[in-house]
C-alpha cells in the first residue's frame, strides 16, 4: 500500500494542481486571473515532464569528469566515429569497406532499428550491422564493425535475438557486450549506462521543458497584452461584465436577446 | 532622489555582477547549466531591476528600445544562419559537423553550438526586455481607490 | 573498466530522504496553488505565483533537472513575475467576488477529468524507473552518443542546440513572434486616447465619444508631452516617446 502510494505520489499530486489550473480557468471571470491558472496548470505540466525523467539513483545530466574521459576513450575510436555524426564523400567509401557484407545480407530481416532518434542520415542500418555481426561471429573481428555494434546496440537497448556477440572480441576493447538472448519486443533487462558507471536521468524531458519555459512566459506576456487592451477599450477585465458591455452596445440591453428568451422560457 | 536609497545603493551594486554571471551562462554553459535561454533572461533582468530603481526613462538611455529589435532579428538571424552556412558547406541545415570536419573534439559542433546559442541568447534578451520596455511604459489608468 | 554489467532487472521503489523531500515539496505546491485560487487580491496572487515557480524550481533540483531548475528560477520567478505585476497595474488590483453560480459545472469537469487521469496513473510508468520506455530507448541514447558525437559534457545543452537544433530554432522564432506582437499589442494608443489616459473615470462604452476621442488623440499627437491629461502620477517616471 505505502509502495503504491510512494511510486504515483508525484502523478497525483501533478493531477491535483493541473485541475486547479483548469479550475481557475473556468470559474473565475477575472482575464488576469485566468492567465494565471493557465501558468500554473503550465507549471504543473512541466512538473510531469521532468517527474517522467527522472531515474532512481541518477544524478543531473551532466557528464562527471572521469566519467566524460572515460566515455571519449571507450566510447568509439578516434577515427571511426566521425561517421556516425557525418559522413563526407571520400570518407563514406572508406568507411563502407567494412560494412559490405553487411549490406549484401540486407535482404534479410532488418529488426533492430526501432529507434531512429540519434541515426544521423540512416547510416547506421543497425540491422545490416547486426547481421553482420551475426555472420562473422567466430571468424576474426574487424575492429570497427565491432564497436560499431556493440554500440548500436547498446544504444538501442533491444537486441535482435538471434545476434549473439563475440564476447571476447568486445571485452577486449573495453566493451561489455549485452545479454545473449533476448526477445525483440520484451522489455526486458536494459543496460542503464553501458559505457560508464554513472547513471544520469533522462536529459530528453529536460531539453523540451527547458525551451518551453521561456515560450510559455513569451506567449503569456502576449496574453496579458491583449487584456491590458481590453480593459482599456471596455473598462473592465471580467468577463460578465465584457459580455454585458457588449450586449448594451449591440441591443440596448445589459444580456443578449437569446439568453433572456431562453431564460424567459425557462 | 534621496528616497529608497539603500535600495538605490544596492542595485548599482548588483547591476554589473549579474551581468557578469549572465555572461558566465552563456559562455559556460557547455560545461555546467546554462546556454542562451537562461543567460538571455539574466541578462534582460538586470535591466528589469534597474529600471525598477531608477525609472524607465534612465533604463531607456541606457538601452533605447529602438535599438532592441535590431538585436532580436540579429539573434535569430545568427541562428538560421549558422544553418544556412552549414548548408553551403555541403552539410544538412543545421548539422555542425561540416564547420570543422575531421576534428577530433568535435570543434565544429561546439562552435556551431557556441553560435547558435549566442543567437538565442540576444534574441531572448531582446525580446523580454522588449516585452518589459512595453509594459512599464503604458499609462495606467485605474484610480487609486482601487487598491 | 571491464567490471560487469549493471542489470536493472526488477525496479523496487524504495523510500528515502531524497523522496520524503520531493513528497513535502510537492505537498507545498498543492497548498500554494488553493491559496492563489482563493485570493481575490491580485497582487497577493502573482506574488505567490512567484513562491510557486521558486518551488517548482526547487523540486526540479531534486530531480536532476538542474537547467530547467536554473530557467524556471529566472523566467517564472523572476521576469514571468514582473509582467504580471505590469499587468496587474494596468488592468485590476482586486478580483470581483466570486459568484458560486456555474462552479458546480467547473468542479464536476475538473473532477471527471481528474478522474481520468488518475486511473491512468496506475498503468503509468513507476517513479524513477530506469526501464521506463521514455527513460530506455530515445533518453539514454542521446546520453550515450553525447560524449562520442558533440563532446560536450552539458547533455542538456548538446540536446538543446545540435540534435534538436530545429526545435530551438523554432521557439527562438516563437519569443520573437511574441514580443513583435506585444509590441503591436501595446506600442500604440488605445482608442480612448491611450497611452495618456490618466485616472480620469472610465466613461461608459455606449455612450457616442468620438469626437472627444479624436480631439484627445490630435492633441495627444501636436503637443506631444504637453497633453492635457497629467502624468504626474505615475509610478515610473516617464513620458511619451515622441
Amino acid at each position: 500500500m505505502w509502495d503504491i502510494i510512494l511510486e504515483r505520489y508525484n502523478y497525483w499530486i501533478v493531477i491535483a494542481l493541473m485541475m486547479v489550473g483548469l479550475y481557475t480557468v473556468i470559474s473565475r471571470g477575472n482575464l488576469v486571473k485566468t492567465l494565471i491558472g493557465l501558468n500554473l496548470f503550465q507549471t504543473s505540466v512541466f512538473v510531469l515532464y521532468i517527474s517522467m525523467g527522472k531515474i532512481m539513483g541518477g544524478t543531473a545530466p551532466i557528464f562527471t569528469e572521469e566519467d566524460y574521459d572515460k566515455r571519449l576513450k571507450e566510447g568509439l575510436a578516434d577515427d571511426q566515429w566521425t561517421h556516425l555524426t557525418f559522413r563526407p564523400e571520400g570518407a563514406h567509401h572508406e568507411v563502407s569497406g567494412h560494412e559490405t557484407s553487411g549490406h549484401e545480407t540486407s535482404g534479410r530481416e532488418t529488426s533492430g532499428q526501432e529507434m531512429g532518434a540519434a541515426d544521423h542520415g540512416g547510416d547506421l542500418a543497425t540491422g545490416n550491422d547486426l547481421h553482420q555481426s551475426d555472420m562473422m561471429a567466430g571468424n576474426a573481428l574487424d575492429v570497427s564493425a565491432s564497436s560499431e555494434v556493440t554500440t548500436n546496440s547498446i544504444s538501442n537497448g533491444i537486441i535482435s535475438h538471434d545476434a549473439p556477440i563475440d564476447m571476447a572480441q568486445s571485452s577486449s576493447l573495453g566493451l561489455q557486450s549485452v545479454a545473449d538472448t533476448i526477445e525483440v519486443y520484451q522489455p526486458l533487462p536494459r543496460i542503464v549506462s553501458p559505457l560508464a558507471d554513472v547513471i544520469y536521468s533522462n536529459p530528453l524531458p529536460h531539453v523540451l521543458i527547458l525551451t518551453a519555459i521561456v515560450v510559455g512566459v513569451a506567449t503569456t506576456a502576449v496574453g496579458l497584452a491583449l487584456a491590458v487592451r481590453i480593459r482599456e477599450a471596455y473598462g473592465t477585465i471580467e468577463e460578465d461584465e465584457l459580455e454585458a458591455a457588449d450586449a448594451i452596445a449591440e441591443f440596448g440591453t445589459p444580456s443578449f436577446p437569446h439568453e433572456t428568451s431562453a431564460k424567459g422560457a425557462a | 532622489m534621496m528616497d529608497h536609497l539603500i535600495l538605490r545603493v544596492m542595485i548599482k551594486l548588483f547591476f554589473a555582477p549579474i551581468l557578469l554571471f549572465a555572461l558566465y551562462v552563456q559562455f559556460h554553459g557547455d560545461y555546467g547549466p546554462g546556454g542562451g535561454f537562461q543567460a538571455g533572461v539574466i541578462f534582460a533582468s538586470a535591466f528589469i531591476l534597474f529600471a525598477l530603481g531608477f525609472g524607465l526613462r534612465t533604463t531607456q538611455k541606457a538601452v533605447p528600445p529602438s535599438v532592441l529589435p535590431y538585436f532580436m532579428v540579429t539573434g535569430l538571424l545568427l541562428y538560421a544562419g549558422t544553418g544556412v552556412v552549414t548548408l553551403f558547406l555541403g552539410g544538412n541545415f543545421l548539422d555542425y559537423y561540416v564547420l570543422a570536419p575531421n576534428s577530433h573534439h568535435n570543434a565544429g559542433q561546439h562552435m556551431g553550438i557556441f553560435l547558435v546559442e549566442l543567437g538565442v541568447g540576444m534574441a531572448v534578451f531582446s525580446s523580454m526586455l522588449t516585452i518589459f520596455y512595453y509594459f512599464a511604459g503604458r499609462e495606467p489608468e485605474i484610480s487609486d481607490e482601487d487598491w | 573498466m571491464n567490471e560487469p554489467l549493471q542489470l536493472i532487472s526488477d525496479f523496487q521503489p524504495s523510500a528515502n530522504l531524497m523522496q520524503f523531500i520531493e513528497i513535502s515539496i510537492l505537498t507545498l505546491l498543492l497548498v500554494v496553488s488553493i491559496a492563489m485560487l482563493r485570493m481575490r487580491r491580485l497582487f497577493g496572487v502573482v506574488m505567490l505565483s512567484g513562491i510557486y515557480s521558486f518551488l517548482s524550481a526547487l523540486f526540479f533540483v531534486a530531480l536532476d533537472a538542474v537547467d530547467v531548475a536554473f530557467t524556471e528560477a529566472a523566467v517564472g520567478a523572476g521576469i514571468s513575475t514582473i509582467l504580471m505585476l505590469s499587468a496587474m497595474l494596468l488592468t485590476a488590483r482586486r478580483e470581483k467576488p466570486f459568484v458560486p453560480g456555474h462552479a458546480f459545472l467547473a468542479l464536476l469537469v475538473c473532477v471527471v477529468v481528474g478522474g481520468a487521469l488518475v486511473y491512468a496513473t496506475f498503468d503509468a510508468p513507476l517513479y524513477g524507473d530506469p526501464m521506463a520506455p521514455a527513460n530506455a530507448y530515445v533518453g539514454q541514447a542521446y546520453v550515450d552518443r553525447m560524449a562520442v558525437e558533440i563532446s560536450m559534457p552539458n547533455i542538456v545543452t548538446g540536446v538543446l542546440a545540435s540534435y534538436r537544433g530545429y526545435d530551438t530554432m523554432g521557439e527562438t522564432a516563437v519569443i520573437f513572434t511574441a514580443a513583435l506582437g506585444v509590441m503591436l499589442l501595446l506600442g500604440l494608443g488605445s482608442e480612448r486616447g491611450g497611452r495618456v489616459v490618466s485616472d480620469v473615470p472610465p466613461e461608459p462604452e455606449a455612450s457616442p465619444s468620438s469626437d472627444s476621442t479624436a480631439q484627445n488623440s490630435t492633441a495627444q499627437n501636436s503637443t506631444g508631452q504637453k497633453s492635457p491629461a497629467p502624468t504626474a502620477n505615475s509610478p515610473i517616471g516617464r513620458e511619451d516617446a515622441p
